[in-house]
């Protein structure tokens, strides 16, 4: 039986792999997609809270009405949408640096990114 | 959404209307100081509306029906009530309007660097100020997530504005490491949205309040990583060790103006989510968050300070500077935390006096940076050899503001201080401040450097440096707010604990 655990897990280790690309790959698009990997792991934990724990909670407070209890059972997956959303502005606006940074040196290699560094 | 939510919400709806409006404007002609112009004098639109709503809450103005006297805040109708207006969020709102308003005018002398974008730069930074003062209006976990990244994606843009080699490297080290960063915050979210059931901060508290070991699954373990992980995604916004990385390069290779801005009003606006969410949401439970912020606090002042004086470039130096001022910040984070049972205010009401303090000085330095490396060219300390002959009055207000950097009196970083260190020792943090005090005094090392390669070396030309009237206004009101804090504090100090009147619940 698949249980709350399970996702919990799976987010945590697509979080894990996430994290540990977008401090190691060398290539921007390839960091970008790590960070992408982590903005979903976080939408898989999210979801699954609000389908196993919500209820838990829900069940704790009975006096709450029927409109606060819709609106607090969908605060999950609303959350996720926003997550995709913004995330998707973000990679615009990376993408768009990216080509920046490739017309000007003809590189995509975080290791080329040190012009500042001391 | 009703009449008196767009009333309650003026204040941001006309902030966007000014920036759509500075996009439209430089569409239309090819005279581009009306996009400066229209920018700075919408920004009184904003301004009018915040004060309007202060009268609001005071019973003074009454739009949307009498209020019963004084009230602490009003939720805004219509939008789930994720956000409030309420004295807090106000004093951020004037805070960010006057630090823009400041950049604004100060940029007015960058001009010549941007090029054909100005309409996109002057609607961007209105954008971001808008993000900002959302992020301390808003009460609920989705919509401060929503409004870091309106505030933190234009930001990322105009660090990259410049489309040189070194522009384009701060943008994309900002953007990758908020982007790491955000998703942290919101992996904590998440977390602290699954044991809660809910996410917002008022039924977080009150979860939280309730909450005993085994009530819920995880017991409180899964509560105190969501606590870390989000404070992690505010410690980057603010710039506090360990995630200050992207600070120095970001500072370096932005367009000076939005460097001031960043350092003011940024890290303003993260100060007031972290504070707003760690006493409302967290303030209830038992976790002891006080020693987290006390840990930052110690590790941002001296990694701060001391890295700082191994730095040749101005802007990588105030850059890291920033950092350090992050750590005094967090000092009053600290102190709200570990109160001495009467439920003080004095850590809040030190922080808010403080970032007062530090905005008017930190863009009066940054201001006098921009008038004297744009005729220089230069962002090197050893090319301000001389300023004291070559630019006396600005070498003086720059002399001036790097004194309230290092916190000596008569200046508004004295009084910071003053305020920031007695709430630390009246909250049992007395070692805290006794670390704050030391690192007052590393700093004035690599502070005093600065005024000494202006006033006591050679300079390579006698030209005079000159800048611009605008530049002139900026500075000179950002000057005449660091001498008027610091010897009239009083004012500043008043609003500060008006601005906490109902404050988490208190």
């Amino acid at each position: 039986m698949v249980g709350l655990q399970h996702f919990l897990t799976l987010g945590a280790v697509i979080f894990a792999i996430g994290f540990f690309g977008a401090v190691t790959k060398r290539n921007l698009v390839v960091v970008l997609m790590c960070i992408e990997l982590m903005f979903n792991a976080v939408n898989i934990v999210v979801v699954a809270m609000s389908r196993y724990l919500v209820p838990l909670a829900m069940q704790r407070a009975p006096d709450s009405t029927d409109a606060a209890v819709a609106q607090t059972l969908l605060t999950g997956q609303v959350f996720a949408v926003f997550v995709i959303t913004v995330a998707a502005a973000e990679v615009a606006l990376a993408l768009g640096i990216v080509i920046a940074i490739y017309r000007t040196r003809r590189t995509a290699d975080t290791n080329e990114l040190k012009l500042m560094s001391r | 959404m009703n009449s008196s939510a767009l009333w309650l919400l003026s204040p941001e709806i006309s902030l966007a209307f000014v920036a759509m409006l500075a996009f439209l404007v430089d569409l239309v002609t090819r005279r581009k100081g009306y996009v400066a112009a229209v920018s700075l004098v919408g920004l009184v639109l904003p301004l009018l509306f915040t004060t309007l709503l202060w009268g609001e809450l005071s019973g003074w103005v009454n739009a949307i029906g009498p209020q019963p006297g004084e009230v602490a805040g009003v939720s805004i109708p219509g939008i789930f009530g994720t956000l409030v207006v309420d004295r807090y969020a106000l004093f951020f709102k004037y805070l960010v309007f006057g630090a823009l308003g400041l950049v604004l005018l100060a940029s007015l002398d960058y001009r010549s660097r941007l090029g054909r974008l100005e309409g996109e730069y002057y609607g961007l930074i209105l954008l971001s100020a808008g993000g900002m003062t959302l992020l301390a209006a808003t009460v609920e976990l989705l919509s401060l997530y929503i409004a870091l990244e309106l505030a933190t994606l234009p930001l990322v843009a105009l660090a990259a504005f410049l489309r040189d080699g070194r522009s384009t490297e701060a943008g994309i080290k900002f953007l990758l490491l908020g982007a790491i960063s955000s998703a942290v915050l919101l992996f904590g979210m998440a977390l602290v949205f699954g044991v809660t059931g809910s996410t917002y901060l008022s039924d977080i508290a009150g979860a939280v309040a309730t909450a005993t070991p085994g009530d819920v699954p995880f017991g409180s373990y899964a509560m105190l990583a969501g606590a870390v992980m989000m404070a992690a995604g505010f410690g980057f916004k603010i710039a506090a060790v360990p995630f200050q990385m992207w600070v120095p390069d970001v500072y370096e290779g932005s367009p000076t103006p939005i460097t001031a801005y960043l350092s003011v009003a940024s890290k303003a606006a993260g100060f007031a989510a972290l504070l707003r969410v760690f006493t409302t949401a967290f303030g209830p439970a038992d976790l002891h968050w006080s020693v987290l912020f006390a840990a930052l606090a110690v590790a941002s002042m001296t990694v701060g300070n001391l890295v700082a004086v191994a730095q040749s470039n101005i802007k990588r130096m105030l850059g890291y500077s920033t950092i350090a001022h992050a750590g005094y910040m967090l000092i009053g984070v600290a102190a709200v935390a570990g109160r001495t049972g009467d439920g003080s205010l004095q850590g809040p009401q030190g922080l808010l006096f403080y970032l007062g303090g530090y905005a008017v000085t930190n863009l009066a330095a940054f201001f006098a940076v921009i008038a004297i490396a744009n005729r220089t060219g230069s962002d090197q300390i050893s090319d301000f050899a001389g300023m004291g002959r070559r630019a006396p009055w600005l070498a003086f207000l720059l002399t001036v503001s790097l004194l309230s950097l290092i916190g000596i009196p008569p200046t508004a970083g004295f009084m910071g201080k003053l305020f920031l260190f007695g709430a630390a020792v009246n909250a049992d943090l007395a070692w805290l401040a006794l670390v704050g005090v030391i690192n007052s005094v590393l700093s004035a090392y690599y502070y005093l450097r600065i005024v000494k390669v202006m006033y006591f070396q050679e300079p390579a030309s006698q030209e005079r440096v000159t800048c611009s009237p605008a530049l002139w206004a900026a500075l000179g009101s950002a000057s005449l707010g660091v001498a008027f804090v610091g010897m009239a504090p009083w004012p500043l100090f008043a609003f500060a604990a008006q601005a906490l009147l109902g404050f988490a619940g208190r």
